[in-house]
């Protein structure tokens, strides 16, 4: 259906593909796996026209072509679907779906019965129900995605690629999402799925292409590869290596100190938290499980006075904290590693020394002036010991991956030297070989007595990593997993055995 | 950089646009010098660079206060009528000597901006509407103050006005010297970084402790004590108090110098030599236009076209 060849990408200072062949065929989900700077998004970019490869053949049903603009991408055929859906909130679900091509009445208006019909036809066909005539933002993230991909689709896309559209969607609205991919492969379109999560790929996926540095490591059947073998084509690192050191980088059992550093009693926002306590000790790690929604970055932001709260109280180490203040709880030890990294965390036009100087400033400075010796020792310690890529301490924070951006956050809040860190999702969105990195250095910090709360959605890093999980569900604590039973299958029993019912698909 | 063989077409148009935005103002002056000295009769003179800098220093020193609030994604509307307040309550106070009355108002003005810093910080009004709420108000004291044009006579401020030190006028030497501490405090102290981070991402800011009240605060104190300032140099350089009149759109050529210097308004960014040279280069142009007899519509015309042309610019710098 659609094939490139010989293709090459370079950017001032990086060769960003070389030679790279891909081929995506009609009637077959194709998995573009690699670590961030792997050339993923490049190619993505080429293929959607928005940007121009400098050399390499691109044909569409055998006959070659070239886009120059994604426009011209999207009428051969080619359609996206970003993270972060590029529709009109304000407007109803059919006319999104219709949006640029209205079905006309008489004198030229827009025929409104023929089209919330045919929107709920396309919908309906998909297995998605909703009702077209809400305006679109009513509709939940993975909703949007699926009015989103039915766009896709309704404009006789023959390709759709997807670029990790599961990343803030919930369980179940993956399987819808899963469900409707199966509809497109049956009606013989091509689609190519990016994503950083092996089950998902493993379940969807009938072909795979691993990139590393901007070159083809491997192309072929799916079925045929088992995961430790395609974690270490993606890494490029030998078998027996990863095997040797699991799927995830922690080491699971920490010695842990007998009195709670940090405890939190009765956290309650309206309609958000109710009740929330929670204690953690030195050296221990504690997990915080539940679902989208549950409350589990409420809570974290709460400790942290990033979210006033209506009543409840922390204390960390024996003193009371005021609550509803950032500067008073960084005061007292605690940091809070935001789960929006881009909007929340980094400051994206200060450079990486900046970044990671910023919280620490009033402390590295004399009469006001920054004291830039002290900085840059700090800032040289940091970037050597959690291994920050760039191309130096001046290079600006938003040109970076995302896992080094993360990386530079866990800087900034470890040159605070905390006694409490709170991790909101600390791995989503960065490439493998950086999740491993910070997963690892989560441990470490806890060996060297920090007290560390993570919050992860993805159950296998939550389990591995924590030390005792707290179950949410609707901003209250359902559940403690202790000892033994800290595992996925219990996890997924506290979650799914909660008496309000509504969840038992 | 050092491979050439990696530059295209592409390549090359992105780098003039970056280097048009980072020196693009101090080429426009340049270029500008380098025209006077060649068309205009009389235009290497020190009396006519005297008097160049002279008119620019008020404009200079209300534009360090505005890169100041715009490099936290605001604007301070208030200093035109800042000024005013300021030679109101100068001509008031005279009575009780130059110094106090000068101290008084520049306390009016840090008052001013005491009232905008709260209104942005803790009730959250968007800079634009509370600093031309304090625009309104604050021209309306003045003129409460002090109802018309009244002279103002007293030998400290006279010379203040019109003297120099070692050919130097004093009004330029205040300029320059604001100009290098605003600079300094920008880029040396803890406070200049801080500003930066609330202005590129203020939820970071936030959730990185910052105390993001204070900044904004001190910001906006910071641009009103300036525009009085400001305020005070030009009544002693006219020897008059024009509560009416003086500073009048001066908050529109105190952006136009920090846009045309390269500080985007989108914060994040504060570039007082860019700022510096934005207000040189709109006086430059300015007095070309009327050395070589062109009405002064025309200035306004060229004026447009520069501000264009620097948010051009900067455009292109923030899509890529």
């Amino acid at each position: 259906m659609l094939t490139v060849t010989g293709l090459c990408k370079t950017f001032p200072g990086v060769r960003a593909l070389s030679d790279v062949d891909f081929t995506a065929r009609a009637g077959e989900v194709h998995a573009l796996v690699g670590e961030n700077g792997a050339g993923k998004s490049t190619l993505i970019k080429v293929l959607t026209g928005v940007y121009r490869p400098d050399a390499g053949e691109m044909a569409c049903d055998g006959s070659p072509v070239r886009f120059h603009t994604p426009l011209q991408a999207q009428q051969a055929g080619i359609s996206t679907i970003y993270q972060e859906v590029n529709l009109v909130p304000l407007m109803s679900v059919a006319r999104n779906l219709f949006l640029g091509r209205e079905p006309r009445g008489r004198l030229g208006l827009i025929d409104f019965r023929r089209m919330h019909r045919e929107a709920d036809e396309t919908l309906r066909g998909l297995g998605i129900r909703v009702d077209v005539r809400r305006p679109l933002r009513e509709l939940g993230v993975g909703a949007q995605q699926m009015v989103a991909l039915a766009r896709a689709v309704a404009v006789d896309a023959r390709v759709v690629v997807m670029d990790e559209p599961t990343s803030s969607l919930e369980p179940r609205e993956v399987r819808t999402l899963f469900d409707v991919i199966r509809t497109l492969r049956e009606r013989g379109i091509a689609v190519v799925y990016v994503s950083h999560r092996m089950d998902e790929l493993y379940e969807i996926c009938d072909a795979v292409t691993v990139l590393r540095d901007g070159r083809v490591v491997h192309t072929g059947r799916l079925a045929g590869l088992d995961r430790l073998r395609l974690v270490s084509l993606m890494l490029g690192r030998e078998i027996g290596e990863v095997g040797r050191e699991g799927r995830t980088k922690f080491s699971g059992s920490h010695a842990i100190a007998d009195q709670p550093v940090l405890a939190a009693h009765d956290l309650t926002v309206r309609h958000r938290l109710s009740g929330v306590s929670l204690a953690l000790r030195p050296g221990e790690v504690l997990g915080l499980g539940g679902l989208l929604g549950s409350g589990r970055s409420e809570t974290a932001k709460a400790v942290a006075g990033a979210l006033p709260v209506d009543s409840g109280r922390v204390v960390v180490a024996g003193t009371p904290v005021r609550t509803g203040s950032t500067p008073a709880a960084i005061r007292a030890g605690i940091s809070l590693l935001p789960e929006d990294r881009k909007s929340e965390g980094i400051v994206p036009g200060l450079s990486v020394r900046e970044n990671i100087a910023l919280a620490a400033l009033p402390s590295l400075t004399r009469f006001g002036l920054v004291d830039d010796a002290r900085i840059d020792r700090i800032v040289d310690t940091f970037m050597k010991r959690l291994r920050i890529k760039a191309a130096g301490p001046h290079q600006k924070v938003g040109e970076l991956s995302g896992g080094n951006q993360q990386k530079v956050l866990l800087a900034r809040w470890l040159a605070l030297q905390p006694k409490v860190l709170l991790l909101d999702e600390p791995t989503r969105g960065i490439d493998v070989g950086a999740k491993a990195e910070v997963q690892a250095l989560v441990d470490e910090l806890a060996d060297e007595g920090l007290a560390v709360l993570l919050i992860s959605s993805d159950p296998e890093e939550l389990i591995e990593g924590s030390d005792r999980v707290l179950v949410l569900k609707d901003g209250a604590v359902v559940r403690e997993l202790t000892g033994d039973a800290v595992t996925e299958d219990e996890l997924m029993r506290a979650i799914a055995a909660v008496p309000s019912g509504g969840h038992d698909d | 950089m050092t491979d050439l063989s990696l530059t295209r077409a592409g390549v090359d148009r992105d780098r003039v646009l970056r280097l048009l935005q980072e020196y693009g103002v101090y080429a426009g002056v340049v270029v500008l010098l380098l025209f006077n000295f060649a068309f205009t009769a009389h235009f290497a003179s020190a009396e006519n660079f005297r008097t160049q800098a002279v008119q620019v220093a008020p404009v200079l020193i209300v534009a360090l206060g505005m890169a100041l609030a715009i490099g936290t994604e605001g604007v301070d509307l208030s200093v035109g009528s800042v000024m005013a307040l300021a030679t109101s309550l100068l001509s008031l106070y005279l009575g009780y000597g130059p110094w106090l009355a000068v101290v008084v108002a520049v306390v009016g003005g840090i008052v001013v901006g005491l009232a905008n810093g709260a209104l942005v910080a803790f009730v959250g009004v968007q800079p634009i509407v509370a600093t031309l709420a304090l625009m309104v108000g604050a021209r309306g004291l003045a003129l409460v103050l002090l109802p018309q044009l009244k002279d103002v006579r007293d030998p400290g401020l006279a010379s203040l006005g019109s003297g120099d030190a070692l050919g130097i006028p004093y009004l330029v030497l205040i300029a320059a010297t604001l100009a290098l501490l605003v600079a300094f405090v920008v880029r040396r102290t803890a406070f200049g970084r801080q500003l930066l981070a609330v202005g590129d991402s203020r939820p970071a800011a936030r959730l990185a402790g910052l105390p993001v009240r204070r900044v904004l605060i001190v910001v906006y104190v910071c641009s009103g004590a300036l525009a009085a300032i400001a305020g005070v140099l030009a009544t002693a350089r006219l020897t008059a108090s024009d509560p009416t009149s003086l500073g009048s759109l001066m908050e529109l050529s105190a952006i136009t110098a920090v846009v045309v210097g390269g500080t985007p308004l989108s914060g994040g960014r504060v570039r007082i030599g860019g700022t510096v040279a934005g207000a040189v280069l709109i006086q430059l142009l300015t007095t070309t236009l009327i050395k070589h007899d062109l009405p002064p519509s025309w200035t306004q015309i060229a004026q447009a076209v520069v501000i264009v042309g620097a948010v051009y610019a900067a455009r292109e710098r923030g899509k890529r």
